[in-house]
């Protein structure tokens, strides 16, 4: 009876499987019924389909393609499917879906496994809703097959079809015993969607289905997998990428109890042994006999004095950039500029510091042609071919496992997806499966960085004082290139990671020209939360707070009238105001404003600060922010990401800096990498304001807002204004003079 | 030579090297992997447990040190997640990421059973021992404040 759909093979067509034509399979199936939504490890049931299966007893499995971090897609992608599926959400399992780009790829990333971009929710709103309906449509149909009805005539409530005129009622499942599954899924019409207002999960703050097991220990993560025969490993990298081990003494290695070899990386050595302790001693053992190959571009580098070539480039007009961005014709206008302005602006390398330092388990078979991994990964996609590459087989010879990420913000996602790659050479020599854990310090040398940059911005007025032309000449570290070579290619060679956010979208500003200085010290970088709109936003809001001040015109009214023609920046501008009570004296403390339309969600933060002019010390007092991301799907989540990347935020503007020293990273630790702790932070004041249109990202909005808004508050409480981020005790302190 | 301790009222014994930090011993060897390795220095508290009913950095403690003590790890604060702590975490929706929380929720029952109703201060002050990366700061203080309340 149950027709289990063949297509559901990846050879299915992207758009076949996105519209919904291969989603609708019913496994009947055995399983466990669920009090509530939970995380599962495994569909139950013997029969597969793409994203839904319904068992006997009621349980609905759902899977989930995005990988979770934090950020809650686990929970959020799942529940747009059980909203139109009009499942029963305390019924419904949640399972991480297999690597098959075909059927579960991000549309925002062409297809591949990425969660990142905080654009999980963004891109799979409408396929998953309409995969949803479709799924309902296919039960409607089969229970008025089986009543004779007209289906028009029913409805649904959650795991249940409803014939009202007679009152007979059949459940989810007990439609799914009988169900015949047409090959060509039905169409849905976007009008077929309900409407907000019968939302029963949108919107409703349900918990996160992964929640409850991240109190009491349970939740896994990679770094906590262990596979039976398990060895593990850990690994010296060169201090400088592009380097590799010429020799070192394998003596060292062996003398350390319960080690069982050395290996040589083309990056760097791995030590293999019984346990944790005796592979970061063997570690430890080895690291001063390596020598190192002087390969790579980062030696010699420093970043100090690279900051300052950095400037002088922005500085030099004669050294040509690539236009990044470009509206009206702003080099033929600022020169005519009744009047202009100029601001330089910097900002340092900046470390991810996730939680979980990176790790991976990997298993590769005696012949090499097969492997297994245990991974926390942004890319499903990515890892399965990072490891295939690395062994030289096929990719689908390769079985993923992702596991819960302690963190990702950007680091965990690389298309080489180094710190898997550990594992799998490693476990590949030791012919037994091997986890490798960085340690911290491993974390921070070997990160992967915001890319340091120096900001030159002009502006020009005309007669009566309007802005209308602008210049933002951006020399920075590159970062798509090194990070995404693939995606880097697809994009024209255009460097996103560094560049996006450097316009003014949102402000009416007739001229803009954004040029890109392209550098490449060698150094490692990589998105951050935030991404290029940390560096970006810092640049281009502070210098739209100088212009206020400069014409004498309040920074939030001179936002106002730049977003005339967007009301719903207008809203979040108008709203934060208002909650911060702008305009207000407070001695001793200073008030600083940012804007940011960040991938359409409409951002709007205002912080109270004050300041130790003894030592230098900003503190944050009070944070107040709007953010208008279109439907909310999970209110108070958006509430609490909003939270996260504001405390992300202050860390990247007051304390967290990373240097290069001869091509090598001088941090190691929390302890020389500062990072937020519960005693640096502001009250934070979040205010979601729910609209109908599409929803928008949620996930590092606010860190941007930070920056530009601490250093107006600084403006407004000293007079003086600091340029260089982070905003260290000894900078703001040297500032003040 | 074995050394032999208790863990969530379980006798356990060791073979580790007597430097060996009681972290790996935990998660590797007991298998218990609720507490974490976040940075190795006694920096972050995400690897906090409970030594003879008071909070220690598990990274910090060598195997030498815990013979015949007694270790509480998150898997022993409640059989059942019903600790008011554990409780008062989810109803605030404290966790993100969630790698931090096990220390934190470690941190914040040390705290209360020295201090059943802290003021916000000493929450904030107790509490800054333990990194959260992804900012969940302010739904902790919350969360502590309703176990206090709760409790």
């Amino acid at each position: 009876m149950n027709q289990h759909i063949k297509s559901f093979q990846t050879k299915v067509s992207r758009r076949q499987v996105m519209i919904g034509a291969a989603g609708l399979s019913f496994a009947i199936a055995l399983g466990d019924r669920a009090d509530a939504a939970v995380l599962a490890s495994e569909r139950t049931g013997t029969a597969m389909s793409p994203w839904v299966s319904i068992a006997p007893d009621g349980t609905i499995t759902i899977m989930s393609a995005a990988t979770e971090m934090g950020q809650g897609s686990m929970t959020s992608l799942p529940l747009i499917i059980a909203e139109e599926l009009d499942a029963d959400w305390t019924k419904v399992r949640i399972v991480p879906a297999p690597p098959i780009d075909q059927i579960y790829g991000n549309p925002g990333f062409g297809g591949s496994m990425y969660t990142a971009g905080s654009n999980a929710v963004t891109s799979y709103y409408r396929p998953l809703r309409t995969l949803g309906a479709q799924v309902r449509r296919v039960l409607l149909d089969n229970a008025a097959r089986k009543w004779g009805v007209p289906v028009e005539e029913l409805t649904t409530e959650p795991s249940v079809v409803v014939h009202a005129k007679s009152g007979r009622r059949l459940g989810y499942s007990e439609i799914a015993a009988f169900a015949e599954v047409p090959a060509q899924a039905p169409v849905i019409k976007p009008e077929e969607l309900k409407k907000p207002g019968e939302f029963r999960l949108i919107s409703k703050d349900v918990m996160r289905v992964d929640l409850p097991t991240k109190v009491n220990g349970g939740a896994k993560y990679g770094i906590d997998i262990q596979v039976p025969d398990m060895l593990y490993g850990a690994v010296l990298r060169a201090p400088v990428e592009g380097s590799a081990p010429e020799k070192f003494d394998e003596a060292k290695v062996k003398a350390v109890a319960g080690v069982a070899k050395a290996v040589k990386l083309p990056y760097g050595v791995g030590v293999i042994a019984e346990t944790p302790w005796a592979a970061f001693a063997a570690r430890r053992a080895v690291a001063d006999s390596v020598s190192w190959s002087k390969g790579g571009k980062a030696w010699g580098f420093d970043s100090d004095k690279g900051l300052d070539t950095f400037l002088a480039a922005a500085r030099d007009s004669t050294v040509n950039g690539s236009d990044w961005f470009k509206t009206g014709d702003a080099r033929a206008e600022l020169p005519k500029s009744a009047t202009a302005m100029e601001a330089e602006y910097l900002c340092d390398y900046a470390y991810h510091a996730q939680m979980e330092p990176l790790n991976a388990v990997a298993s590769v078979s005696a012949a090499g042609d097969s492997a297994e991994i245990w991974v926390g990964t942004q890319s499903q996609s990515n890892a399965q071919e990072a490891t295939a590459k690395a062994l030289g087989i096929a990719r689908d010879k390769v079985k993923v496992h992702d596991l819960l990420l302690g963190g990702g913000f950007g680091r965990r996602g690389p298309r080489d997806m180094d710190f898997l790659i550990d594992a799998v050479l490693l476990a590949k020599e030791a012919g037994r499966p091997v986890k490798v854990m960085w340690t911290r310090e491993d974390d921070v040398r070997n990160g992967r960085f915001r890319p340091l940059s120096a900001h030159r911005l002009k502006a020009g007025f005309d007669a009566s004082g309007k802005l209308v032309a602008w210049h933002h000449r951006l020399v920075g570290d590159r970062v798509t290139p090194y990070f995404d070579p693939v995606r880097y290619e697809r994009a024209g060679k255009k460097d996103f990671i560094l560049m996006l956010g450097a316009d003014l979208k949102g402000y009416d500003v007739p001229h803009q020209l954004v040029e890109q200085i392209y550098e490449d010290t060698g150094v490692r970088t990589a998105p951050l939360r935030g991404i290029s709109f940390t560096a970006n936003k810092f640049a281009t809001e502070t210098f739209i707070d100088e212009i206020a001040i400069k014409r004498g015109v309040d920074p939030v009214k001179f936002r106002l009238e730049l977003l005339q023609k967007t009301p719903r920046a207008v809203k979040v501008v108008e709203r934060v105001s208002q909650m911060a009570n702008w305009g207000r004296k407070v001695e001793g403390r200073g008030f600083g404003f940012a804007f940011l339309d960040y991938s359409g969600s409409q951002m709007a933060g205002i912080i109270e600060i004050s300041l130790d002019r003894r030592t230098g010390q900003i503190k944050a007092h009070n944070f107040w922010c709007t953010i208008d991301c279109g439907t909310a799907v999970q209110p108070d989540n958006i509430v609490a990401q909003t939270e996260g990347s504001t405390v992300y935020g202050l860390g990247l503007a007051l304390s967290e800096s990373i240097t290069i020293k001869d091509g090598a990273v001088e941090q190691s630790n929390f302890y020389d990498y500062l990072v937020p702790r519960m005693n640096q932070v502001p009250q934070m004041h979040v205010e979601v304001i729910q609209t109908d249109n599409h929803p928008t990202g949620v996930g590092q909005m606010a860190t941007p807002l930070v920056a530009p808004a601490i250093s107006s508050a600084v403006m407004q409480l000293t007079g003086v204004r600091i340029r260089h981020t982070p905003f260290t005790p000894e900078r703001v302190k040297k500032a003040l003079g | 030579m074995a050394t032999n301790f208790t863990v969530n009222g379980k006798a356990v014994s060791t073979n580790a090297p007597p430097e060996t930090p009681l972290l790996w011993v935990i998660r590797e060897d007991l298998k218990l992997t609720g507490t974490k390795f976040g940075c190795g220095t006694g920096l972050c508290g995400a690897c906090m447990v409970h030594i003879e009913g008071k909070r220690a950095f598990s990274c910090q403690t060598q195997v030498s040190e815990i013979t015949g003590k007694s270790v509480t790890t998150i898997e022993g604060l409640s059989p059942d997640s019903s600790h008011p702590l554990q409780k008062a975490w989810l109803a605030e929706w404290v966790p993100q990421c969630g790698y931090c929380q096990s220390g934190q929720i470690m941190s914040a029952a040390d705290l209360l059973k020295q201090n059943p109703k802290p003021t916000r201060a000493e929450i904030v002050e107790h509490m800054s021992t333990n990194i959260c990366r992804c900012g969940t700061y302010q739904r902790i203080v919350r969360a502590v404040e309703r176990a206090a309340r709760e409790a």
